[in-house]
């Protein structure tokens, strides 16, 4: 293993963690600062570890043999950073209002984007799971962080119980795949697996299964997503918030990283078993999004459903797919952060989470009304808004590689999806209420919504700029690596 | 003239962040802005429409392209383009969605409740409508057909009327969602075939001008045009998938049913002509003889069943459906003679249907019901909206002189020339029935002794009579002087292959 490891790299995980443990300390030693204030300055921070990132643009570095710096982990960085500091922001009300310890609770997002940031940075499989880990461990606290709330305590329990089992099953996937092909690199296991493979193909074949397994807990993908929609119901909203879209980015920049650098020789193996998963993830987010009588719950199945869409790109795993995909997952978590802005504010005024409850949204507040609407039409992927763009760029991506059943299949519940918010959009605009007052107006809030209402409208609008961002990123995954010989692997025997 | 393409969709996109500026409390501003807004539309239409000359080719003329996004994943160059032009079959169907939307903008004027939400969804769905009209890109054809279907859902749910009946109701909101799931659900099958033909093209590129050129397999072409048809055919209100359209016209506040019924159905059959035929030729061969046949269903079907409503708005909404049924057949017998009269029926019906809406609109406003029976001489207290009622009427059973003979005549005399003389004996038998309908309809609510009851109704309100003598102005323009239509459209079909000379 390489001797001399360049630290710098890892700059704005650095910052992260030391802003984190900033954050708690002054939660600790200056109270007076306020629990809004602290929400802001933890906001800072991811930012800051954001724009920090953007140093390696264009660069192509490794720290050691363990996470890779090129422009994929740089998009992924500013993705995560962006998300957390949006986070942040929407908690802060939220927080001030209902929860206790605000600065654990900061903290713990800032290390919830180093988890997500070693996710698409990673070279190997257990920086990897070791990422993975911090990630889920840090939203398994943040699930129950609302401690006097039963609906917490039982999500938290819940996701924590499933998510250890599921990593554990991870685990033994890594522990297959490195005891078949002999590495836990993944230019090195794709090397192997591109090789012949018939006296290992047992091994390989279930640590495979495994790996997908563990994966797809951690993106709820069905059968793997019985913990979400409690999990996203009992949790506090901007935590909620948080799971659907860093942990939904983290999971797929990692899946995709995984499939097309070490995977990528079995595709023929794998594309159909991934596929049927898409199918049944589709088919059933959006069947049961239509039941739904919780904003939460709605929003957890419909992001399963999107999950499904997601997973169709893997499915049809290629360089166009994987732009496609990621172009996708970024308009999805922008429309989402739009969406659950919304709610967000609207159960800061009223503490209500009912769809029925969002009757006569549009006369007390017609601006939230007009966002949730156009977050909820672009979720259903119609045109203008970033849902019609990335969703046709994305099926037609897979009808390209010979995977037209499926595009159709995701078109058809695209389509089916587009009833469950037009229910909750009934409710805003026709639905009647006694009480008439007129919202306040957050203008702090107000600006974060407008910020990603307007991301919506480019990502639908004009899609050129985002998806040559991502070209470039997903370009540096698609490399084929080139490996000395002499180079010494880790546990190559 | 390129500009005055692009002014009408970015006019209506422009308008709405305007409309959302105004403060509520003013909605008598809001009205004037629509009313200049729809204004100038009407204008920049018509303008768009004389100036519109034939020069060769496919006939496409003042052609804009940007590119959008190239050269990145499955895109080569010119991958997906903002592509503008105008050519004869767009060019009368343009006029058409500039007269309605002026009209309609008149009809609404009345319009209370949120008024200035209800233009912002009133002209986003213009701008899809004409978007669909003009582009010459497979993406963005579909982009705007999807963004005029968009705003109906809160048009029909906030500003509509429920209907209730002697033994069920029909909410506003159940015809909202009708219409809403079952056109997007159309539009699933266009998504997918649009997937399979830009596949098997292998240009990398939606640009219509150039798919068309694609010589595509006649086995895929036999496969994937049914998608299209069917798709498409939703929105068209093709028998037996039309069940929306009666409930969703119905449903809807008047303005927002002028332009559903007079111009968003036009954008299947548009869209079948466009896309299906223009680009799958063979496959429209193939298939047209089953067109045919549902399309002469739907005619008979639809007239039949405007004959047994009492409701005069459901007796349109189901009138839309026979008329629709018309163009089917046009389309279907795929020569010149008989596209041409579809296209001239789309635009007929355009003009026709709204001028009905109109009517029954101004009469549902004044009596609350539109149960024909009920009625009785009301020519004696609204003699001029009698008179714009029964000059649509007369229109819609293809009185010669009036937009429909002129279309109707094409489209039998094409069907005929194809050789479906079943259906052209069937499609006969349904404009009669039609004039059955109309006339009784005539007889019973608005001629013969007053009801007394309704003595106290007075006449139309003077927005409604300027809607309904501009769009009776294009009915008779087109029944006296059908020339301009006839000869931009019959070059540009000429030009579609596939259609016979």
């Amino acid at each position: 293993m390489s001797t001399s490891l360049e630290w710098g790299l890892l700059a704005p995980e650095i910052l992260l963690a030391g802003w984190a443990a900033f954050i708690i300390l002054i939660d600790l030693f200056w109270g007076g600062l306020g629990k809004e204030r602290l929400g802001w300055l933890a906001a800072i921070g991811a930012a800051a570890a954001g724009g920090l990132s953007l140093i390696w643009v264009g660069d192509t570095k490794q720290f050691g043999d363990l996470a890779d710096i090129n422009d994929y982990t740089t998009l992924f960085r500013v993705l995560f950073s962006g998300i957390g500091a949006t986070i942040c922001i929407l908690s802060a009300r939220y927080v001030r209002d209902r929860l206790l310890h605000p600065g654990e609770y900061y903290a713990l997002i800032l290390l919830a984007i180093i988890g997500a940031n070693g996710m698409a940075a990673a070279h190997e499989l257990l920086t990897a799971y070791i990422s993975l880990e911090l990630l889920s461990f840090s939203l398994y606290t943040l699930t129950s962080y609302a401690k006097f709330d039963l609906r917490s305590n039982e999500a938290g329990l819940k996701y924590m119980l499933l998510g250890a089992f599921s990593s554990a099953i991870f685990l033994y996937g890594i522990g297959l795949i490195y005891g078949t092909t002999g590495s836990t690199q993944f230019a090195v296991i794709g090397e192997v697996l591109s090789g012949d493979t018939s006296d290992i193909e047992w091994g390989m074949y279930l640590g495979l299964a495994l790996m997908i397994g563990g994966l797809g807990f951690k993106v709820a993908a069905v059968p793997f997503h019985m913990y979400t929609p409690d999990a996203y119901e009992g949790a506090p909203i901007p935590i909620t918030a948080l799971i659907s879209a860093l942990a939904k980015a983290a999971g797929f920049a990692f899946f995709l990283k995984l499939f097309a650098v070490a995977f990528l020789p079995l595709i023929d193996d794998w594309r159909y078993f991934i596929a049927g998963l898409s199918v049944a993830t589709m088919a059933l987010g959006n069947l049961v999004a239509i039941q739904q009588r919780n904003m939460k719950r709605l929003l957890a199945y419909s992001s399963i459903g999107q999950v499904g869409y997601l997973l169709l790109g893997i499915a049809a795993l290629s360089q166009d797919t994987a732009s496609a995909l990621v172009l996708h997952m970024i308009g999805y978590v922008v429309t989402n952060l739009a969406a659950f802005t919304c709610v967000i504010l609207y159960y800061n005024w009223t503490g209500r989470e009912e769809i029925e409850e969002y009757k006569g949204l549009a006369q007390r507040a017609p601006y939230l009304a007009l966002c949730l609407t156009i977050a909820l039409f672009s979720l259903a992927g119609m045109p203008l808004f970033a849902g019609f763009t990335t969703k046709f760029i994305l099926f037609q991506a897979a009808a390209d590689e010979d995977m037209l059943w499926l595009a159709g299949v995701a078109a058809f519940f695209s389509f089916v999806s587009l009833y469950y918010y037009l229910i909750v959009i009934r409710e805003m605009y026709v639905g009647e209420t006694e009480e008439k007052t007129r919202f306040p107006t957050p203008w702090l809030e107000y600006t974060a919504l407008t910020v990603l209402i307007a991301g919506v409208f480019l990502i639908g609008l004009y899609p050129k700029p985002v998806l040559e961002l991502v070209e470039d990123g997903t370009a540096t995954i698609f490399v084929s690596e080139e490996l000395d010989p002499g180079e010494d692997l880790i546990g190559v025997p | 003239m390129e500009f005055v393409l692009l002014a009408l969709i970015v006019i209506p996109l422009a308008v709405c962040p305007l409309f959302m500026l105004i403060p509520s409390q003013y909605p008598q501003l809001s009205r004037y802005l629509a009313a200049l807004a729809g204004g100038t539309l009407f204008a920049l239409s018509v303008l768009l429409f004389a100036a519109y000359e034939f020069d060769g080719g496919s006939g496409l003329r003042y052609e804009l392209q940007w590119v959008w996004l190239e050269n990145i994943g499955f895109l080569g160059e010119n991958g997906i383009t903002f592509y503008l032009g105008l050519d004869g079959i767009g060019a009368p169907l343009v006029l058409l969605n500039g007269v309605v939307i002026f009209a309609a903008v008149f009809v609404s004027w009345n319009i209370a409740n949120r008024t200035k939400d209800f233009f912002v969804l009133l002209f986003l769905l213009v701008a899809g409508v004409y978007g669909v009209f003009i582009s010459q890109d497979l993406f963005f054809f579909f982009f705007w057909y999807e963004v005029a279907v968009l705003p109906m859902f809160l048009l029909i749910a906030v500003w509509g009327a429920s209907s209730e009946f002697k033994t069920f109701a029909r909410t506003k909101e159940y015809g909202a969602m009708k219409l809403t799931m079952m056109l997007v659900g159309g539009s699933v099958l266009v998504w997918v075939a649009i997937f399979a033909l830009f596949v098997e093209a292998g240009a990398g590129t939606y640009d219509m001008t150039v798919l068309r050129e694609a010589a595509l397999d006649e086995d895929f072409q036999k496969v994937v045009f049914p998608l299209f048809m069917v798709g498409f055919g939703v929105l068209a209100g093709m028998w037996p998938l039309h069940t929306w359209s009666p409930d969703g016209h119905v449903a809807a506040p008047t303005g927002v049913s002028m332009l559903h019924a007079g111009v968003l159905m036009k954008l299947g059959a548009f869209g079948i002509l466009r896309v299906g035929m223009t680009l799958l030729p063979e496959g429209a061969e193939f298939w047209a003889p089953v067109l045919m046949a549902i399309g002469v269903t739907g005619a008979v079907y639809g007239s039949i069943s405007a004959l047994a409503q009492t409701d005069l708005k459901y007796m349109v909404g189901y009138s839309s459906v026979s008329h629709m049924g018309f163009v089917l057949m046009g389309l279907a017998s795929m020569n010149e003679i008989g596209v041409n009269g579809a296209v001239l029926q789309m635009f007929a019906h355009g003009a026709m249907t709204a001028l009905m809406f109109t009517s029954v609109g101004a009469l549902y406003d004044q009596a609350h019901i539109r149960d024909m029976t009920q009625f009785g001489g009301i020519a004696k207290p609204m003699p001029r909206h009698t008179a714009f009622f029964t000059i649509a009427g007369l229109s819609s059973l293809g009185l010669p002189g009036l937009a429909g003979f002129v279309a109707e005549f094409h489209i039998f005399v094409g069907v005929f020339e194809a050789g479906y003389w079943w259906a052209g004996v069937l499609g006969i038998l349904s404009a009669a029935i039609t004039a059955t309908y109309i006339l009784r309809m005539l007889s019973r609510a608005y001629f013969g002794p007053l009801n007394e009851k309704w003595a106290g109704l007075k006449e139309m309100r003077l927005g409604e009579q300027f809607a309904a003598v501009l769009l009776i102005a294009m009915i008779l323009l087109m029944g006296l002087w059908p020339a301009p239509f006839i000869n931009r459209i019959s070059e540009t079909v000429e030009m579609i292959p596939g259609i016979a000379g």
